[in-house]
């Protein structure tokens, strides 16, 4: 089972958590287990192609899985994924809607 | 006005006030003249730039612009402390370079009072030596990041979500680019605001004080920059973590083989409008307002006392609620309205508020996609309900 880190934009979609564990041995496999166990967090995560939304990175460790195997990158049960979106904030934002 | 001293030469009340770095061998005389020497440029003098305007200009930085073209009002004073209660309702740039200006009088503050823009960016940036940014929105975090690799001005990075933050140094020569880390921003309105999302107030410092750490780390060549290396902090689990940020050798920017050469427009790149400065926000534009769509507080009150039936529908979170709310609403949180459709009948009207009414609208897509033949959004939140109808009704 990986721990997955969910970051606090996204808790409320995963019904608030802050960290699951989960079994799957590459990065897709436990990401769809992921959204298996939190539809809600699909479209946040994901495209409609599917394709993991580029506003958000995924971590392995300390590392981006943009530069290790992507989708492929073997997960360890020992291993932490880290969901790890872009955030703007500081004061009321344009990009939040009033 | 501050004197300023001579370029280089420290004179005797500097020597004295700089003496703890003096001491320092790490920094002395030749680090304080550098930090002397030094110019950066500050966007944004709220959450982020109070503690960056105020250690910056204390540590002896020769001269810092600040761009901000805000106001100080009451909600800020739970972060920004670089403004006080006095300075409510004045410009946050000269509130800042007055609190600035008093730590340090030996300082030269350039204040731009506007936006950022793509317009101006590039000329106000070139003559810093670095940026930090202290903004609070995704155009302008892009604008800036473009704009400093275009200049090849490092920027230093923060941001900050509820209990969250990040910091990095983005633009250093060799380094990533914001648009590596993240080449595209999230749809509009996934990522709440401070405003509506709420922010710990304490947050901005501890990030704003990683910004100006390596800002002065920077400028005195000492250490190991933050360049490549993402910190996320967590303050309820009071955790920091350390993420890899690689330079995107495909990135349209920064790469080997940039498609990116000159400022875009950045509001279109978030899929946001761009705000118009001196027009009153939605809500504010009219009175006794109503379509098909949408209502404002004045129609809304006036069919409230005429006793019209209708679904009145707040989607805030129970803790606003709580600070305040109006009579005759129903809570039903945005996140909880699918799996709560079946309280509401389809077939008959319903008006949906929130705090401002960006959620709302949110919510009035959901039950017009859902099948709701009539749904209004109201204009302005429990905000506009404050400033328009009933005072008593207090604002956050």
């Amino acid at each position: 089972m990986a721990k997955i880190l969910i970051p606090t934009p996204l808790r409320q979609f995963a019904e608030k958590n802050d960290s699951v564990e989960l079994a799957g041995s590459t990065v897709a496999e436990v990401m769809t287990a992921l959204t298996a166990k939190f539809p809600d967090l699909r479209k946040q995560l994901f495209n409609d192609e599917g394709k993991m939304r580029s506003f958000v990175n995924v971590y392995l460790n300390d590392e981006d899985i943009r530069y290790l195997k992507k989708d492929a990158t073997p997960v360890a049960a020992a291993d932490t994924l880290s969901i790890v979106p872009s955030i703007a904030g500081g004061s009321p934002s344009i990009a939040g809607g009033r | 006005m501050a004197t300023i001293a001579a370029p280089l030469e420290l004179n005797k009340d500097e020597i004295l006030r700089y003496s703890r770095h003096l001491i320092l061998p790490e920094v002395g005389m030749d680090g304080q003249k550098k930090l002397k020497n030094a110019k950066v440029l500050m966007v944004g003098a709220g959450g982020l730039g109070a503690p960056l305007g105020l250690y910056l200009a204390a540590s002896g930085i020769g001269r810092i612009g600040i761009v901000d073209f805000d106001v100080v009002d009451f909600t800020n004073l739970q972060r920004q402390v670089i403004h006080g209660t006095k300075d409510v309702g004045k410009k946050k740039l000269d509130s800042a370079a007055e609190s600035m200006m008093d730590i340090n009088p030996y300082l030269q503050v350039d204040k731009f009072d506007t936006a950022i823009t793509s317009e101006n960016a590039l000329d106000i940036i070139r003559d810093y030596d670095m940026v930090v940014d202290g903004t609070d929105n995704f155009p302008t975090r892009y604008l800036i990041n473009d704009a400093c690799v275009l200049l090849k001005k490092p920027n230093v990075y923060g941001s900050i979500f509820r209990f969250e933050g990040q910091a990095t140094i983005y633009a250093y020569p060799g380094g990533p680019c914001y648009r590596c880390s993240y080449p595209e921003p999230p749809p509009p309105g996934l990522v709440p605001s401070c405003a509506e999302g709420g922010v710990l107030g304490i947050l901005p410092g501890m990030i704003g004080m990683m910004q100006a750490t390596e800002a002065v780390k920077l400028i005195l060549g000492i250490g190991e920059p933050l360049v490549g290396r993402l910190v996320l902090y967590d303050a309820l689990a009071m955790r920091f973590r350390e993420m890899k940020v690689r330079r995107d050798p495909e990135c349209p920017v920064c790469g080997d083989h940039p498609s990116i050469h000159a400022l875009i427009d950045y509001h279109q790149f978030c899929g946001v409008p761009k705000p118009q400065e001196g027009q009153p926000m939605e809500g504010e534009k009219m009175s006794g307002f109503m379509s098909d769509t949408e209502i404002d507080v004045i129609a809304l009150r006036a069919r409230l006392d005429k006793g019209d039936k209708f679904q009145f529908i707040d989607v805030r979170e129970p803790n606003e609620y709580q600070i305040a709310s109006i009579p005759g609403a129903k809570l039903i949180p945005l996140n909880d309205v699918p799996k709560r459709i079946s309280e509401l009948d389809p077939n008959t009207e319903v008006i949906v508020h929130c705090k401002m009414g960006g959620r709302s609208a949110k919510a009035c897509d959901f039950l017009r996609a859902s099948g709701f033949k009539n749904v209004k959004n109201m204009l302005g939140g429990i905000t506009a309900w404050s400033d328009k109808v009933d005072p008593s009704v207090p604002k956050y």
